[in-house]
């Protein structure tokens, strides 16, 4: 292993080299701006050499291999404290950096496609791939400041790639939001950075991680909390998640793989890694959970009542997410990895497949356009679908077969991870908290119904039934015939990702399926592969126990997915909507005003912060502030002025007071 | 003690007898024909009346300028010349080098046509001077 | 014949001197400028690897002590070289453009470099003063090149009547020490035991001259006058190897010659190193021409740097080293910018206001100079906030709050006067006139690769701080 650890550097040097390229000969040269193909293949080599080296490194690792650091060179050293650009290759992290590579590079494949007809498609490949930098640097530090970094550098690829059409207002302000929020986010995990220096006295995950025993009871669960937040923030959990559906605006690549595959799991990524530190506080733990289970039921329901494609997707990934930070709130941080890895393949192929949809509703648009009609609608919005599996063939395979992953149906790669998570729920309701535990696993068995009840209903609004955008705008009449699959390089991405949805859960087939009947089984590859490097809760509950959640949560899926199909199917999108918001009557309102969060945080926190800077802060900044600084300004200056009359022009001026520092020098010191 | 300096003072003589000797004869034997030129300031052969701020031709100052050099150069060789044979070779061939720099100098300043007094027509109005 | 073998020490002396020769030789009977440019980029670069291979080399005395070699010393001249080589590539395009090109600058370049190598080695009184006056004479004729711009011929004569005049002191102060000790080496100097009133008045003088060649205030007022009238890619020279040179011979006068005056002198360089700072940045805040905002730039660099001296440890000596590194490197790329701009419109074309909107018609040329400029502010992660950093820090150790007191407050005035030329460069509106010429591979290459050493040495300052300080013992 030690003589490959050489090779690390490198998949964080490829993409960044990428960025270099992409970016200032963009920059630089308008002839090469055109040159979408060079651009595109630079850009998609740049994250697939990495998959590559990556793969090979995955190759040779055991699951018991010991982790290995490789530093390049000493980033900052002041005092007693010094940090190194150092990379940490173990189990977790490859598996990070697999991820990483692997879905961004088949992103980036896909946005060759998608962008085709971008003027900015040079910036945008060059961010992606600044992104895969950030992104990469997250996941493979080996200290915690380097993983701010990343950190930081993630956020700033997503305000630049959400707000990457910023000449309209409302995406570039989406961009300012999802900074905004993440910023919140960053502070309280920064100020954790500083009292892990403090306890610790380093930042190496390694020193941290042997050193969990010299934090006090109270120190961790105050650490804990403040990652969490930061955690929040980038993960868009309770409370800091409305950014995320607002940053939809961005390309839908980049929807597919920021805000859904890669950047949002970081937080996920960091409590696993800092495992051991989360496992020594039983109350942190449950603060976890219930922000994870919560935030998965919150955003269930908001999900439920969106008719924009993206919008369903983004409060699904935000549920998903919630899915995952429950499970680390159970201590079943294998679980939510593997739910991450399934995620990242299946929402990838949801997101891929709706931009295959929005494509082809954009060129619906266009050619109405040049038929000189005035068609104005909103190509994201489901009501105007329905019926595309006619037009759109692969797409809608594909997205049938992930909609069905997701929504935890056996055997495709949700059912394993979610199913996982459920049980690991049910199984920490015999500990600490069980109670809490048990009501929190309800509450995960209500969202998994909702999970399979909005994502049918989605797919089904959308590819069942007929074509309802002629039904509803006259002029939109015979637009069918416009409507086309997207191009191979879209599709086969939608494929391979499809593909990876359906057998990328038998990588955690839980051990108790197989040795019910064999006696013993070590099948479970994902758990074998991240044992060593998370500290997991002990999995209590017996066999039969399990088999019975494990029933339940088909029963469930199965539950939500003969709903949907009940009330969906064949063009009763909004006639069955219309229907439960009469039966729901508000709470179903309070669902589509997405609980008045945002107008809550603007009322409460912004316009509050804002009136108080006004009155008062400003004031105080124009008169006493800018006038004292403005007082020494002008004194400078006024200085300055009269010790220009010195500077004469001339030579005896100048020689005056040549001797007149001598006279100085020689008082100073002869007469000392 | 004061023995060894008698040829200095003989010499000192000497030259006082000498300057005086050489002052008296111009003028008791020279033929005494005055007009106002001859009778103004010898000023190497410029007419000592005018503005004090006159301009001269630069070749004045180049040539001075190589004279000084040159003039100055030769005030290292002397104390060489006299010792050198106590130094060794090493001495002899840093001295060979000083004069070879020195004679770098004097082609370069040649070729740039300082001693062309008609700097007109010579091939040096077309580079710096 | 020990001196034979002796010559390799002085290597990088030895060629660029035959390289002037050469040069000069080349310019009189080829007539080719471009063959004398070629010749000189050649010999320099081979100097500089040669000097940059000596820094790592093993260091001691040579000449019968005349000369000290490697450590110090090899990083003096690869500061020198470093000035020397981009003065001399970025002149070219420069003098070419502006209509000035002609051979002499070369050899006049060579020469002076030549003085300043002899400079960052001298052991003696005598080898210092002769380093320091080939130095001297070769800028007062480079300062003067433009023979028809008024300000050029004008900032040439003033220099050199105040640079004869401060010389004088400097001489003065040389023949005191050497009469109150006996002895022209500076380690001699050091054991004198009794010190009386020759001694201190020579130390006096000695200051004084070199605070003439550094431009410490009050002495720096022939500064912004020279810098602002000599063609700009010379002022660069000016500014950068002759000050790194005089600042390298100034640290082994006071490390080797003055260690037991370090008191005194501490105290004359903390009174200079105050006023250096804050009258150079104040002049600096009101001026409105580009190249005499630099001058001033570089006086108040200059007071940081007398910091480190007056902190006068090992750590601080290395400090300063590092200090002059990260000054070589953004000056030259500022005044390489400023010469740049110049191409278009002449001499002249140096107000601040001249380069309203200039940013984002060659965008490689306004991103450079915004670095060079960051840099000089001290933001990291820029050379020069590292370089600013450990001269603070040595003489924080040392116990002098005030003075880094006033030089963090005096480096917090200079943001104002440097952001001034970025935002004319990017936030005001520019003359429709003005086409900017795509500069050459060369040039451009040239100033990229000084930002790119600005930032690395920013980033990873490691493994020069580490050999800066293994300097110790003989070249100190």
């Amino acid at each position: 292993m030690d003589t490959y650890v050489h090779l690390v550097p490198w998949i964080v040097i490829i993409p960044l080299v990428g960025f270099l390229f992409n970016g200032l000969f963009g920059l630089f040269s308008e002839s090469f701006q055109t040159r979408k193909t060079l651009i595109g293949s630079i850009a998609t080599l740049a994250v697939f050499i990495p998959f590559l080296i990556a793969a090979y490194l995955f190759i040779l690792m055991q699951g018991d291999s010991e982790s290995v650091s490789v530093s390049l060179f000493t980033w900052i050293e002041v005092g007693d404290f010094s940090t190194d650009i150092g990379y940490r290759l173990d189990q977790l992290s490859l598996l990070m950096v697999l991820v990483v590579t692997g879905v961004g590079a088949l992103i980036h494949f896909y946005s060759i496609g998608y962008m085709a007809d971008d003027e900015g498609f040079w910036k945008f490949f060059s961010f992606l791939n600044l992104f895969i930098f950030t992104m990469l640097n997250l996941v493979l530090a080996d200290n915690m400041l380097l993983l701010f970094l990343g950190w930081e550098g993630v956020g700033l690829c997503s305000y630049l790639l959400i707000g990457f059409w910023y000449t309209d207002m409302a995406k570039s302000d989406a961009a300012k939001k999802a900074f905004l929020y993440n910023r919140v986010g960053d502070f309280a995990f920064l100020i954790a950075l500083f009292m892990i220096f403090q306890v610790i006295g380093s930042l190496r995950f390694e020193d941290i991680l042997n050193g969990t025993n010299l934090f006090t009871g109270e120190q961790v669960f105050i650490i804990g909390l403040l990652i969490l937040i930061g955690a929040t923030g980038k993960s868009a959990q309770i409370p800091l998640f409305v950014w995320l559906p607002d940053a939809m605006a961005g390309p839908t690549p980049v929807s597919a793989l920021i805000h859904a595959a890669t950047m949002v799991t970081s937080g996920i990524y960091v409590i696993s890694r800092l495992s051991p530190l989360f496992m020594l506080s039983a109350e942190l733990m449950l603060f976890v959970a219930v922000i994870g289970a919560f935030t998965a039921v919150i955003a269930a329901t908001i999900a439920l009542t969106k008719y924009d494609i993206k919008a369903v997707l983004a409060y699904s990934t935000v549920s998903q997410l919630g899915f995952m930070f429950l499970a680390l709130g159970t201590g079943a941080y294998v679980a939510a990895m593997f739910h991450l890895v399934t995620h990242a393949f299946f929402k990838a192929c949801l997101f891929l497949g709706s931009g295959s949809v929005i494509h082809a509703m954009h060129h619906v648009e266009n050619k109405l356009h040049n038929e000189g009609k005035k068609v104005h609608f909103d190509p994201q919005d489901m009501r105007f679908m329905g019926g595309l599996k006619n037009y759109l063939p692969h797409t809608y395979k594909t997205f049938m077969i992930a909609t069905i992953a997701i929504a935890g149906i056996p055997p495709l790669a949700g059912f394993f991870s979610k199913d996982e998570i459920l049980v690991m729920t049910f199984n920490a309701g015999m500990g600490a908290y069980g109670e809490v535990y048990i009501g929190l696993w309800a509450l995960a068995l209500v969202t998994a119904f909702m999970t399979a009840f909005y994502m049918f209903r989605l797919t089904l609004g959308t590819f069942h039934g007929t074509f309802r955008l002629p039904g509803k705008i006259k002029e939109a009449k015979d637009a069918e015939k416009y409507l086309h699959e997207s191009p191979f390089t879209m599709t086969s991405v939608l494929w391979v990702l499809a593909g990876l949805s359906i057998v990328g859960g038998f990588i955690g087939i839980p051990n108790f399926v197989v040795s019910t009947f064999t006696g013993t089984a070590d099948v479970n590859l994902i758990s074998n592969w991240l044992d060593h490097v998370t500290l997991n809760a002990d999995l209590i509950i017996g066999k039969e126990v399990e088999w019975l959640l494990l029933f339940g949560s088909v029963v469930i899926a199965l539950l939500g997915v003969f709903t949907a199909f009940r009330m969906y199917d064949y063009n009763q999108l909004e006639a069955s909507d219309a229907g439960i918001s009469e039966k729901l009557g508000a709470i179903y309102q309070v669902w589509s005003d997405k609980y008045k969060l945002d107008e809550i945080y603007e009322g409460g926190i912004v316009h509050p912060t804002i009136r108080f800077s006004d009155r008062v802060l400003a004031v105080f900044d124009i008169r006493f502030i800018d006038g004292f600084v403005n007082a020494v300004a002008s004194i400078v200056r006024f200085i300055g002025g009269v010790m220009r009359y010195f500077q004469t022009g001339l030579v005896q001026t100048y020689a005056y007071g040549i001797v007149l520092g001598v006279i100085v020098i020689v008082a100073m010191l002869l007469f000392r | 003690m004061l023995e060894q300096y008698i040829p200095i003072l003989l010499l000192i003589c000497l030259a006082i007898i000498l300057a005086v000797s050489f002052i008296v004869l111009s003028h008791v034997l020279g033929p005494n024909r005055p007009n106002s030129n001859k009778l103004g300031a010898y000023e190497s052969g410029m007419d000592p009346i005018g503005q004090a701020r006159d301009r001269y031709s630069v070749s004045f100052y180049i040539i001075a300028m190589e004279f000084i050099v040159f003039d100055l150069e030769v005030v290292f060789i002397y104390p060489w010349a006299v010792r050198y044979q106590e130094f060794g070779a090493g001495t002899f061939w840093s001295m060979m080098l000083f004069i070879g720099i020195l004679f770098l100098g004097l082609l370069y300043t040649l070729r740039k046509g300082t001693f062309d007094w008609d700097l007109v027509h010579s091939r040096a109005k077309k580079s710096s001077y | 014949m020990e001196s034979v073998n002796e010559l390799v020490t002085i290597l990088p002396a030895i060629i660029i001197g035959f390289a002037g020769l050469l040069v000069m030789m080349l310019d009189a009977y080829i007539e080719n400028v471009r063959l004398v440019f070629r010749t000189t980029t050649l010999f320099t670069l081979g100097a500089l690897g040669i000097a940059i291979n000596d820094m790592f080399g093993h260091s001691g005395e040579a000449f019968y002590g005349l000369i000290t070699y490697g450590g110090t010393a090899a990083f003096g001249a690869v500061l020198v070289l470093i000035g020397t080589l981009v003065t001399v590539i970025l002149s070219r395009d420069y003098l070419e453009k502006t209509g000035s090109h002609i051979a002499e600058v070369y050899s006049m370049i060579l020469f002076g470099t030549f003085g300043m190598l002899i400079l960052v080695s001298a052991n003696n009184l005598v080898t210092l003063f002769l380093g320091i006056e080939t130095m001297s004479i070769c800028l007062y004729v480079l300062a003067g090149l433009v023979k028809n711009e008024k300000k050029g011929v004008e900032a040439a004569l003033k220099y050199f009547l105040l640079g004869a005049f401060s010389t004088g002191f400097l001489l003065y102060g040389m023949a005191l020490l050497y009469g109150a000790s006996g002895s022209t080496f500076l380690t001699d100097i050091a054991t004198l035991d009794d010190k009386g009133m020759i001694y201190w008045a020579g130390v006096a003088l000695l200051l004084v001259g070199f605070f003439f060649k550094i431009s410490a205030v009050p002495f720096h007022m022939w500064t912004p006058d020279v810098y602002q009238g000599a063609p700009t890619t010379i002022t660069a020279y000016m500014a950068t190897a002759s000050k790194s040179a005089a600042f390298v011979a100034f640290i082994f006068v006071l490390s080797r010659a003055l260690p037991e005056a370090r008191a005194e002198w501490g105290d004359v360089i903390w009174l200079f190193s105050i006023l250096t700072m804050v009258i150079g940045n104040v002049l600096a805040l009101v001026q409105d021409n580009v190249k005499r905002m630099l001058a001033y730039s570089s006086i108040a660099h200059a007071g940081y740097i007398l910091i480190g001296l007056a902190a006068g440890t090992d750590a601080a000596y290395s400090a300063v080293l590092f200090y002059l590194f990260a000054y070589t490197l953004m000056n030259l790329g500022a005044f390489g910018i400023v010469a740049y701009y110049e191409w278009h419109k002449g001499l002249d074309f140096t107000e601040v206001k001249n380069y309203a909107g200039l940013g984002f018609k060659q965008p490689v040329m306004g991103v450079l100079m915004s670095i060079f400029l960051f840099s000089m502010v001290g933001i990291p992660p820029f050379a020069g906030f590292i370089g600013k950093y450990r001269v603070f820090a040595a003489a924080v150790d040392e116990g002098l709050i005030s003075l880094v007191v006033v030089g963090v407050l005096a480096s917090a005035a200079s943001v104002y006067y440097y952001l001034r030329v970025l935002i004319n460069l990017y936030m005001h509106e520019s003359d429709p006139g003005i086409t900017l010429i795509r500069p050459g591979v060369l040039y451009s290459a040239t100033l990229i690769i000084l930002a790119a050493l600005t930032i690395y040495f920013g980033v990873k300052p490691g493994d020069l701080t580490n050999l800066l300080g293994s300097f110790k013992g003989i070249s100190y």
